[in-house]
């Protein structure tokens, strides 16, 4: 009898195990909303305004999945993650996607399992000193404190970079981004390291920020972008296919302005149809509905227009397309065809 | 014998196990722990299964990898090549250290305030008692961050110190206190050395060996013995004579400002510092109350009956008062040793590399592991706790009233 029991309890515990694992695009659609793990503040990619409403870079991609799921792109729920949290949130389904400045790398892809849909934003790792230090290349910090975020890429490359040039430092690992500047401002270390985008960011909210330099090194690659869970592929694929509609639409000329009026009927571009399903039928395809690209620009803008607003030159962050400019221009940005 | 009656006769039925009040209460611990158990495997199986459906099953063979970051506070030979094993090891280390330092430090200060607090000086027994209820009804988390607070920005940085206009100097040449840690001479040892370790070392047994031969020789002749001051000749003198013997073979290394930081001498860095202050001041707090509960649970009498046979208040204290309140102070005092060790896992809100930190945070990160890492963890503090709790019993065992 014991022994039933006991298998009766393993066959019950598969099956809320079962359950709980069907689609995720279902699920969003049942619940109403998308959970989306963002950070816990960084200011042009990810930060709560005044009235608690994100906004930022990496929010408007968790907006523009939501606007082409559910159609409506408030219809997200944010969770804070710190570097530490985010990849248990992740995997434990408490968020359905994460977009959080989260490097891509091998180890995160094939053995934490996680499915990286693409590239927001192509990085690096810089430093940031104050320039009253007198220091001008990364290989004049033999000897210096330096204050990195734990949990990240960013504590790897560190040990790697300094270990490769034989030079020595001292890290003071830190949990958040904001502990990391008031130690840094303070001058509890001589030297915060982040990716550069985020370097660029923090200093952007300093009183003085030119006095401030980020250093020429960049010490390693890091390629941004959002992720979802192994194991649900038509998930990954909705939003791997809505962050490729925001970079095609900046290439072909969709904005959020114009998008509603191309969208109206078929165009003389007919990949511009695809993508805008006035032609074919692609939504339905993902499971969703045929207007979904256009959902997602109306909501956000294009991937051009995303960038400007949060992080280009034009605001306070202020950082130059660079290496996320389009392919067309000499940048890494690119999407596959919508075909 | 012939009295005892007869077991009742008559078979065994199963209904007697719930109708027969013998049996009854048997039973029904039976089937509850039976439910629990089937609980316990239902969590247990129900993690397994998630686990291996993420494609994650159990595996500690993430321990041997290379761990790939650098610690700042190291107590042993580390560096980022070396495996997430001897990462945790370090950090296993440090929260040792910072446990060791806090439950010495915590002891002290807590009878200090405890004696204080039953004193006659209003102002005195007053300011204790604000101090305990301010510090133990405020999270242990919010002090140590405050306390890090404090040092990051009311004390100087290192670059004060620089220049012909420096605003910061040093204590005596020799310590440098900045808001980045203190930095204190550090002995250097040369040819000789360990003998003059080894004398220090004997000097230490042949102190204790004396205090026993004195307490003998009063309990045979009643003759008492200035020990204290003879202990502590015994302490200094034979060292420090062995050290000018030897040629003075232990030299001090300062600390120097050079490049970003202070070179040279020990580091104890901001992090441990306001560690090792946030939780002995909490802690103190604690026992500052157990050694007040055990001072008071002494009877007056005791101290009434010291006094009529004419002893010193202050031998009152320590052969009457103290030897008694132990037996009452102990037991609440094992577990504020245990609390200060387990609260040390807080260490990450500064910084501090603590085995929270390393197994717990940075490789649990960058490996994924959680389940793993946090089972060692949890085995790791439960070693510790029953190591401090062993040892403190035996102690308890033998201060405690002895009954025959």
């Amino acid at each position: 009898m014991k022994k039933t029991t006991f298998l009766g309890t393993v066959a019950a515990a598969a099956m809320v195990a079962g359950v709980a694992g069907a689609g995720t695009l279902d699920d969003i659609k049942a619940k109403g909303f998308l959970q989306c793990g963002v950070s816990t503040g960084l200011v042009g990619f990810a930060a709560a305004d005044a009235n608690g409403n994100w906004g930022g870079f990496d929010v408007a991609v968790c907006r523009a999945v939501a606007a082409a799921v559910l159609g409506d792109a408030q219809a997200v729920k944010f969770t804070p993650t710190t570097g530490k949290t985010r990849f248990t949130a992740l995997a434990s389904g408490e968020v359905d996607m994460l977009a959080r400045n989260t490097t891509w790398t091998f180890t995160r892809d094939v053995d934490l399992k996680f499915t990286f849909v693409g590239v927001n934003y192509y990085d690096g790792q810089g430093f940031m000193a104050p320039k009253s230090l007198g220091v001008t290349s990364a290989k004049d910090l033999d000897g210096a404190t330096i204050c990195i975020q734990t949990g990240t890429t960013t504590e790897l490359n560190l040990a790697d970079y300094f270990r490769s040039n034989n030079i020595s430092y001292e890290p003071v690992p830190v949990e958040t981004n904001s502990e990391a500047q008031q130690q840094y401002l303070s001058g509890a270390c001589d030297v915060l390291t982040t990716d550069a985008s985020g370097l660029a960011a923090t200093r952007a909210t300093f009183e003085k920020p030119g006095d401030h330099v980020v250093l020429p090194e960049i010490i390693s690659k890091e390629p941004l972008g959002p992720l979802v869970r192994h194991g649900d592929d038509n998930w990954a694929d909705v939003v791997r296919w809505t962050l490729n509609a925001l970079i095609a639409a900046e290439e072909l000329g969709v904005t959020s302005a114009n998008v509603s009026e191309m969208g109206m009927k078929a165009g003389n571009n007919p990949e511009i149809n695809r993508l805008l399903g006035t032609e074919g039928g692609l939504g339905e395809k993902l499971g969703l509905s045929n207007d979904w690209a256009k959902n997602a620009i109306a909501a956000v803008g294009n991937y051009g227009e995303i960038f400007e607003k949060n992080i280009g030159e034009n605001t306070p962050i202020g950082l130059s397309r660079g290496l996320n400019a389009q392919w067309t221009n000499g940048g890494l940005i690119y999407t596959p065809p919508f075909r | 014998m012939s009295a005892i009656t007869d077991p009742p006769k008559g078979g065994f039925h199963l209904s007697m196990l719930i109708y027969d009040s013998r049996y009854r209460s048997m039973t029904i611990q039976i089937v509850t722990l039976m439910l629990f158990m089937l609980g316990v495997a239902w969590l247990i199986n129900n993690a397994a299964e998630n686990l291996a459906r993420l494609g994650k099953p159990l595996s500690f063979g993430f321990l041997w990898e290379p761990a790939g970051y650098d610690i700042n506070q190291k107590l042993i030979e580390y560096n980022s090549q070396m495996s997430n094993a001897r990462a945790a090891l370090v950090g296993l280390l440090n929260t040792l250290l910072v446990a060791a330092l806090g439950c010495i430090t915590a002891t002290i200060l807590g009878v200090t305030i405890g004696v204080l607090r039953l004193s006659n000086n209003w102002l005195v027994a007053r300011l204790m008692t604000v101090y305990v209820e301010t510090i133990r009804n405020v999270p242990v988390l919010l002090w140590i961050a405050l306390t890090m607070a404090a040092i990051i920005h009311s004390l100087p940085q290192p670059k004060a110190f620089r220049g012909d206009n420096a605003t910061a100097s040093m204590i005596g040449d020799a310590v440098a206190i900045t808001n980045r840690g203190v930095y204190i001479p550090k002995p250097v040892l040369h040819d000789g050395s360990l003998i003059v370790i080894g004398v220090f070392l004997l000097s230490i047994v042949a102190m204790f060996v004396f205090g026993k031969w004195a307490k003998a020789h009063q309990a045979a002749t009643g003759q008492i013995l200035p020990t204290f001051w003879i202990k502590l000749g015994i302490f200094f003198v034979p060292a420090i004579l062995t050290f000018f013997v030897m040629g003075n073979p232990i030299t001090l290394e300062y600390p120097a400002l050079k490049g970003f930081n202070f070179k040279g001498g020990f580091h104890i860095r901001n992090s441990l510092i306001a560690l090792w202050l946030a939780l002995s001041l909490y802690t103190a707090a604690f026992i500052a109350e157990a050694v007040r509960a055990g001072i008071m649970a002494v009877s007056k009498g005791q101290s009434e009956a010291a006094a009529a046979l004419g002893l010193r208040s202050s031998w009152t204290m320590n052969l009457i008062v103290l030897p008694q309140a132990l037996r009452v102070i102990m037991p609440p005092m094992i577990s504020q040793f245990l609390n200060l060790t387990k609260n040390s896992s807080l260490a990450i809100a500064v910084g501090y590399m603590d085995i929270t930190g390393t197994l717990g945070g940075i490789t649990l990160n960058q490996t994924g592991r959680e389940m793993e890492c946090i089972l060692l963890l949890m085995l790791c503090y439960l070693i510790i706790s029953l190591i401090v709790s062993s040892v403190m019993n035996w102690y308890n065992n033998s201060v405690k009233l002895k009954e025959r």
